[in-house]
């Protein structure tokens, strides 16, 4: 008696020890990768167990916290079947788990094969949707300027600002005037807090890259991407220097400076323009006591002062792409490609796209009546489709690693600090550029 | 009674011991096995032999970096935590009023996270140095003291418990009869408490040595290595390589490694020197 009573408090002992796995046949794991849209992706996945009686599983990662979440699960025994990878870098990352979709649906609706993550022959992520960013602005606070008389630039409206030499001479003598504006400074903070600089270690960093590709001619899909000099540094400290000296921050505080305080400087009127991506529009929106009405909030592209900018456009793309787990059964993967099948193509998931997650699918499955609700989604619509504007891809998933990124980041900081000189952060780029790689 | 305990020890020992085997045995292999591969998931690695230990110490200098960091953080730390801790231990055991106020209230950082505590220690240091116009991250310097601010804000009470308990358990007549010999205060300090609380000590300085050299949320909180990577410690600098590199997880294993048998060899050393202190009673 005692000794089967023994066994079963042993039994009970153990028993946080057997993991719950959640193995259903009927089941789809995806590990999403935006915390931004998981409450959308919880809508679908009721509304297609509805339709289909797949049960969707959608865990998603804390911000930041991805490739730690997909290290980790992916090794587990229900490993998710769909799951997302950040470009060229994360494919590299992930390459054996990687399924070759050449051969599904939703590939032959891609508007732009280019836009998928290829290797030789194979595709092996689809874009799960386009972004783009440049430089915001509050059109109600530009207006207040070209209202003013004794103006030092010679142009009245901002859709003559087409190049650099333009935006700075705009930019300076607002400053000059800024209490005329109501402002603190033209731009709003650029933060530099460590974790909080991607806008411009990673995101400004496409463009001195993008154009050093183009004139190096060379293919990211398969050429050897080493040897990076960073030709067009001058570029990037010509805008990234208008940020610093003309905001509402002295350059020596932006080490604590965070994306959100950009954006409430923004949302607050506090400040004419920020660098940023249509993303931020719920951002802009959340703030409370926000000033910026949603008709005045406009894009330039981000100007750098290179030949022939005047036809350039937004920065778009995505490092948002799906991919499906090769390593898992054949009816799994089965289901993952019929769940994109249905979201990019089926009417009730494509609703979701648009009016849910606020994706600009790039898909031909979308017609324009379906192109997005907000503001700032509408302008990069808009410029995508200009007469004559060349809209530059987001090359920044070559960028090798975080580490780099981080160190990037890091020293442009101590550049604004004034402990680094400008010759010291490109010789870091270059190196550890060269080190991570890879 | 005696027969049937021996018996089924092993039964009772069970649970443990297979908690043991799985939460940290286990993994623990795993973690040195992994530390000889290459891997993106630890059920997939290729063996590559002693190569990430060359490029632990190689590849660029951030492991030494954090190294001399950490070891001048640790220094630092240890000697002050332990200082302040005992001093406070000593006007809490002189019967003063208010005492367990104060006791509880020296207790009370010690029950915030390293996270939480890091980020508002970033925000009071901020504030004070924005009178001089710049930020934590603008030198080395403000984020070693920041940090040693901290470790000691977090730590002092929690010592300082210790230390008033083995102060408590001295007995009583030792410093009577040490007054009717005429023993001055700090004769008495010196020749009868200090060896009597060197068992506290021991337990302290264990604590906070290894405590400070394994600090990881504190730093990623306060500093994050700002500026650059200058106040980066050992454990923020395998994080940061395990998962911000494409390819170099096995690396980051290999500096767990080495990072364990550091602190496993600091900590024997330790216990070793202070335990030779240790008055008989």
């Amino acid at each position: 008696m005692k000794r089967i009573l023994l066994c079963c408090i042993l039994c009970v002992l153990m028993l946080p020890l057997v993991s719950c796995a959640q193995n259903d046949e009927n089941t789809l794991y995806f590990l999403n990768f935006k915390p931004e849209s998981a409450a959308a992706y919880q809508e679908i996945a009721t509304k297609y167990k509805e339709e289909t009686g797949v049960t969707l599983r959608v865990v998603t990662a804390a911000s930041g916290t991805y490739e730690q979440t997909l290290k980790s699960e992916i090794s587990k025994s229900d490993a998710p079947v769909l799951f997302q990878i950040n470009g060229v870098i994360g494919y590299a990352a992930w390459k054996n788990y990687c399924k070759d979709l050449s051969g599904t649906k939703l590939y032959q609706h891609l508007t732009d094969p280019s836009l998928a993550i290829t290797s030789g022959d194979g595709v092996y992520g689809l874009p799960a949707v386009v972004e783009g960013y440049g430089i915001i602005y509050n059109k109600e606070i530009t207006d207040r300027y070209f209202a003013l008389s004794g103006r030092a630039t010679s142009f009245s409206s901002m859709d003559e600002v087409n190049n650099f030499e333009k935006l700075s001479a705009l930019v300076r003598d607002m400053t000059a005037r800024k209490s005329e504006l109501g402002i603190n400074g033209v731009f709003a903070s650029t933060s530099l807090k460590s974790g909080e600089d991607w806008r411009y270690q990673t995101h400004l960093a496409n463009m001195p890259i993008y154009y050093e590709l183009k004139d190096k001619n060379i293919d990211i899909s398969k050429d050897d991407l080493s040897n990076i000099s960073f030709i067009y540094q001058d570029k990037y400290k010509n805008l990234f220097d208008l940020y610093i000296n003309h905001s509402t921050t002295d350059p020596k505080l932006l080490g604590s400076k965070q994306v959100a305080d950009s954006m409430a400087e923004f949302a607050l009127g506090q400040c004419a323009m920020v660098q940023n991506g249509n993303w931020a529009w719920s951002q802009i929106n959340e703030v409370s006591g926000n000033r910026v009405k949603a008709e005045n909030i406009k894009f330039l592209p981000l100007y750098t002062g290179m030949a022939g900018e005047e036809n350039q456009g937004l920065c778009v793309g995505t490092e948002n792409f799906f991919a499906i787990n090769s390593q898992v059964s054949a009816e799994k993967q089965k289901m993952a490609e019929d769940f994109l099948t249905w979201l990019y193509t089926s009417d009730s998931g494509k609703d979701f796209v648009t009016n849910k997650l606020n994706f600009i699918a790039p898909y031909d499955t979308f017609e324009e009546v379906e192109e997005p609700s907000d503001p700032l989604g509408k302008e990069v619509y808009q410029w995508m489709n200009k007469e004559g504007v060349q809209t530059v891809p987001w090359i920044f998933s070559i960028f090798p690693s975080q580490n780099f990124k981080t160190d990037f980041g890091a020293a442009l900081l101590q550049y604004a600090q004034g402990t680094k000189t400008w010759e010291d952060v490109v010789s870091l780029f270059v190196t550890r550029w060269k080190d991570e790689i890879a | 009674m005696q027969r049937s305990l021996r018996k089924y020890a092993w039964l009772f020992l069970l649970p443990t011991l297979i908690a043991f085997v799985i939460a940290f045995l286990v993994p623990f292999v795993m973690g040195v096995g992994l530390s000889f591969t290459e891997f993106t998931t630890v059920t997939d690695a290729k063996f590559v032999g002693i190569s990430n230990y060359i490029k632990a110490f190689a590849a660029n200098s951030d492991f030494l970096n954090a190294f001399r960091f950490t070891a001048k953080f640790t220094v630092v730390s240890v000697l002050s935590v332990n200082l302040l801790a005992f001093i406070l231990a000593l006007l809490l055991t002189k019967g003063l009023r208010g005492t367990n106020f104060f006791r509880t209230a020296f207790f009370m950082p010690n029950l915030i996270g390293g996270i939480v505590l890091g980020y508002i220690w970033q925000l009071i240091i901020n504030g004070i140095l924005a009178a001089r116009g710049v930020d934590l991250t603008y030198s080395a310097q403000y984020g070693f003291w920041g940090l040693v601010v901290l470790m000691n804000w977090q730590m002092i009470g929690y010592m300082m418990i210790i230390y008033v308990a083995g102060l408590q358990n001295i007995p009583h007549e030792l410093h009577e009869v040490a007054a009717i010999d005429g023993a001055s205060g700090w004769q008495t300090l010196k020749n009868i408490t200090l060896p009597l609380v060197m068992p506290s000590v021991t337990i302290c300085t264990f604590l906070t040595l290894s405590n400070s050299f394994k600090m990881f949320d504190q730093n990623y909180a306060l500093t994050a290595g700002a500026p650059g990577k200058q106040t980066q410690m050992m454990a923020l600098d395998i994080y940061n390589t395990f998962y911000g590199s494409i390819g170099q997880e096995g690396v980051g294993q290999a500096k767990a490694v080495v990072f364990f048998i550091l602190v496993a060899l600091l900590a024997l050393l330790q216990m070793r020197l202070t335990r030779r202190k240790e008055a008989d009673v």
